[in-house]
């Protein structure tokens, strides 16, 4: 194994020589397994090893990036180079320097599980199969299953940095999803089901074919609903994507930047007094969970919504210079191709008391949310403005009716937030669009558009 | 990055491929790449992320019973090659397969007039300072600009076990500008994008110009009103209009959806799925654009591919698999994101051939209607054929005339009925550069049209 601690060193050291400024390196070494099953044969397995650099630079206040896959003394020298030139590119940035030294790094135990090691790639495929055969023997009204998937991950990383601080840690993570197919009279239908664990043995393959099979089997029959504003409940995945992208609003970046709907409401009522929500580092089950974040700081569990107010945001060394506060260790990056930016780590929505019975009890006459389509295209990120196509049941005299697709829901991410009025009883973890745990939300009322 | 020199040596694939098929198989690839960039941005009329880069790997695929073996590993050294070979194999347990030996296929990469890497990048940061001026020339009511730059090479080589061997050198570029229009507590933001399968003479013809085009759009949704909820007559401009069709039809028509039954357009071959005025095709070949390579990512050479004519369905897009399955020739259409990805059919060029409609009839004909000049993004599935779309500029059509600007519109609909309820296809055309993603793969691909007319669609607004 290589020692990527020593690596990361080599690095910094090449790249302060050549530039005389601070520098700080990320390596990671990846390995990866998937497996794609269709009807019931291994469609594809893979293997991958993956290792690179990343080396950021900082010569007077300016800041470049260089990365590589060539880890040579010769690679090294190169992507030092690129770094430097790329330094002396950009302009210079008054609060640009590197994250001081750590004052202490906290044990995060339960990352990495293993196990993974010990599931050959004819047990995992064995898995995946399961997968998809629980889909299709849980409804006989299931045609088929697109595709169902597994894959895992180990990853080593280490930083090192002129300034100082610096560490390693190991982590792993396992998934299953599956899409499944239903044919109805009025056509095909479709539904996913996934479950996430730090290794292969923590997956229950049965649970995520039943639960593809189940999204898709309620879906048939489907009409649209007619567009009225009215109570609307969100299942914990569509709970989860509207929660990621609050994540990104409160991202001292763009609230810096005068970017994000959340800029200048610190301290004001920004969510229903159901609504609380942590950032949390720490959290052994949450898969962006590590000492430190991807700039050497140590991780943390952070307040940012709670009693309906907007607490604090979300910073990394840079922003926290900027901004007068200290980092909250949320400095993340994907991979060692791209630079550190802000970013949550684990975002925690506190569950309620209420079951989902009581939940849609609460509601009486509304809309169920259980699908959301084209977050990434019908959300002002700027404005917080949303109109996103979504689909799921009518709430009738406080339960589950008639399945409904092809509408959308238009709110803005605050006023959402202000009309929750109750969480749900159990949460769940999902994987889309960052690290969520949420429970089902009840939003008091929101524009429906159908027919 | 070395220049000119292909990332791979024939005598070595041949030796890597007689290892990917060690334990059996009825073929083997090796696809082996080298792959640089630079991106930089200004934000606060300051360059800041800077980004330069350069990663070299490989992948190897070896096909054994409808199962695909893929392994990849960072590093073009021999003992990388052989490392990915055996990963490959492992799983397999059948007896040694012979590779044909290599016959080079000749290919000719995309002509590039001044590479980029040899422009020095004080010009690509004054490229965006102007770009920063520009958008903020529009007026005092824009506060915000963003811009950024970036150029991309991919060098790559394919063998195979059936003896093929071909390469390709690809560059883009491509510049983004955003502004942000503020106006009391109103937020608005407007983009626009300029890309090419080309260097930098791209940039030789006025590229500030999409930085008043970002700041103009911006400023329309300023005076924007809610926009209608309902059904009715949409008519959807070129350019990047085009994504409608690469979202509504194109994916369906990617062949490994249709084959697992995944699509809308499954067994609809040789029928009506539009009326007659339409016809589409995919391209990989267009001269210069955004989607189009020399040869896709399995080393057979990119065409021109007429998918419907006159409204009928002719054809699907194949990567070698799929089309092995239908026993066709591949289209050209299996591409990959990085020898990190296994190729999977994929759109080039997408685009409605242009029709005998004028742009301004289309719109006068409609009483009250919604028209769609550009959009954020949109998603579709391809087993429904259900799809949503966001609308970033958009306007209302009373008695025939475009008349004030919407904001946070959605179109919602179906596939097959959306596409049967194109009822005009103007005479106009252009087109525009996207970013697909499908399996977890990003690839660019172009889309394009004129003006084009949807009889009836749901448009979910803000209008309560």
């Amino acid at each position: 194994m290589t020692d990527l601690v020593e690596l990361a060193g080599r690095a910094v050291a090449q790249a302060v020589a050549s530039s005389g400024g601070d520098a700080e390196a990320y390596t990671s070494e990846t390995e990866d397994r998937e497996v794609r099953v269709h009807g019931g044969e291994v469609e594809s397995l893979t293997v991958a090893t993956r290792r690179g650099l990343g080396l950021r630079v900082w010569i007077d206040g300016r800041v470049g990036y260089g990365f590589g896959t060539d880890l040579s003394a010769q690679g090294l020298e190169a992507i030092a180079l690129r770094a430097v030139e790329a330094a002396r590119v950009a302009d210079g940035d008054e609060f640009a320097r590197p994250p001081g030294t750590a004052a202490e790094v906290p044990a995060v135990t339960g990352l990495s599980d293993p196990s993974r090691a010990e599931w050959s790639p004819a047990r995992i495929a064995k898995l995946a199969l399961e997968v998809e055969r629980s889909a299709l023997g849980a409804d006989s009204r299931v045609a088929g299953v697109e595709q169902a998937v597994y894959f895992d991950s180990a990853e080593r990383v280490a930083i090192s940095s002129s300034a100082g601080n610096g560490g390693e840690y190991e982590t792993s993570s396992c998934y299953a999803y599956l899409q499944a197919l239903a044919e109805g009279e009025t056509g095909r239908e479709t539904g996913l089901g996934f479950d996430l664990a730090r290794g292969p043995a923590g997956l229950d393959p049965t649970s995520v074919g039943r639960e593809g099979a189940a999204r898709a089997t309620e879906m048939i029959g489907s009409t649209k609903p007619e567009s009225r504003s009215c109570p609307v409940l969100l299942d914990p995945t569509v709970a989860a994507s509207f929660v990621g992208l609050l994540g990104g609003a409160l991202g001292a970046d763009v609230v810096q930047r005068g970017r994000s709907p959340l800029a200048e409401r610190l301290g004001e009522e920004v969510a229903g007094e159901a609504f609380v929500l942590h950032d949390d580092g720490l959290e052994p089950n949450g898969f962006a969970s590590a000492p430190i974040d991807a700039e050497g700081t140590p991780r943390r569990r952070t307040a940012l919504i709670e009693a309906g107010r907007l607490q604090t945001f979300l910073y990394d060394s840079y922003t926290a210079q900027r901004g007068g506060a200290a980092s909250t260790g949320n400095a993340g990056r994907s991979g060692y191709r791209s630079p550190p930016g802000v970013s949550a780590s684990n975002l925690i929505v506190s569950p309620g008391s209420a079951s989902l019975e009581q939940l849609l009890q609460e509601v009486g006459e509304g809309v169920f949310i259980n699908d959301v389509a084209g977050l990434h295209s019908g959300v002002n990120p700027v404005s917080g403005v949303f109109s996103v196509g979504a689909s799921g049941r009518a709430i009738r005299g406080g339960a589950l009716a008639e399945p409904l697709r092809e509408f959308t829901i238009a709110s803005d991410l605050v006023s959402m937030l202000r009309a929750v009025r109750a969480t749900g009883s159990e949460p769940r973890w999902v994987p889309f669009g960052g690290s969520v745990s949420a429970p089902p939300l009840l939003i008091g009322e929101m524009m429906v558009s159908g027919s | 990055m070395s220049h000119g020199v292909e990332p791979l040596e024939p005598a070595i694939a041949e030796r890597v491929l007689a290892r990917a098929l060690a334990h059996g198989g009825e073929f083997a690839e090796l696809f082996a790449e080298r792959r640089g960039g630079l991106t930089l941005a200004i934000d606060e009329s300051r360059i800041e992320s800077v980004q330069s880069g350069a990663e070299e790997g490989a992948g190897v695929r070896v096909l054994s019973g409808g199962t695909t073996y893929f392994a990849h590993v960072d590093g073009l050294g021999q003992a990388d090659l052989e490392r990915a070979a055996d990963e490959a194999a492992a799983a397999l347990r059948g007896d040694r397969a012979e590779p044909r030996p290599l016959q080079a296929v000749a290919s000719i990469p995309l002509p590039i007039e001044q590479r980029p890497e040899d422009i020095p990048a004080v010009r690509k940061a004054d490229l965006l300072r102007e770009l920063d001026e520009r958008a903020r020339s529009a007026g005092g009511e824009i506060a915000q600009v963003t811009a950024s730059y970036g150029e991309a090479r991919r060098e790559v080589s394919v063998a195979n076990s059936d003896g093929l061997f071909s390469s390709d050198n690809r560059t883009r570029v491509r510049i983004g500008a955003q502004a942000v229009a503020r106006r009391d507590d109103r937020v608005e933001t407007g983009a626009e994008t300029l890309g090419a399968h080309r260097g930098f003479e791209l940039f030789d013809d006025d590229p500030v110009s999409i930085a008043a085009s970002a700041s103009r759009k911006a400023l329309t949704l300023l005076d924007a009103g809610p926009a209608p909820t309902g059904s009715m007559p949409v008519v959807v401009a070129g350019g990047f209009g085009g994504v409608l069709f690469h979202e509504m039809t194109g994916h369906g028509l990617e062949a490994d959806h249709v084959q697992k039954g995944a699509s809308v357009y499954a067994g609809k071959l040789g029928e009506l799925v539009a009326q007659p005025l339409l016809t589409a095709y995919d391209d990989g070949r267009l001269p210069g654009e955004w989607g189009s390579d020399a040869i896709d990512d399995e080393g057979a050479a990119t065409q021109k591919t007429r998918v419907i004519e006159d409204g009928r369905l002719v054809s699907f897009l194949y990567d070698r698999q799929s089309a092995a399955r239908d026993r066709v020739a591949s289209t050209g259409n299996g591409r990959r994101e990085s020898f990190r990805h296994l190729p999977i059919p994929r759109m080039t060029n997408t685009y409605i051939a242009p029709g005998e409609g004028e742009p301004e009839a289309i719109i006068s004909e409609v009483k009250k209607g919604f028209y769609a000049v550009s959009f954020a993004g949109g998603q579709v599935d391809p087993a429904t054929g259900d799809f949503v779309f966001g609308v970033n500029e958009g306007y209302l059509i009373e008695g025939g005339e475009v008349t004030r600007p919407c904001r946070g519109a959605t179109l919602v609909g179906n596939c097959l009925q959306a596409l049967a309820a194109i009822d005009a296809v103007g005479n106009d055309f252009w087109m525009k550069t996207g970013m697909c993603g499908k399996g977890g793969q990003k690839v660019p691909v172009g889309t394009g049209q004129g003006h084009v007319r949807i009889a009836s669609m749901t448009v979910g607004g803000t209008e309560a």
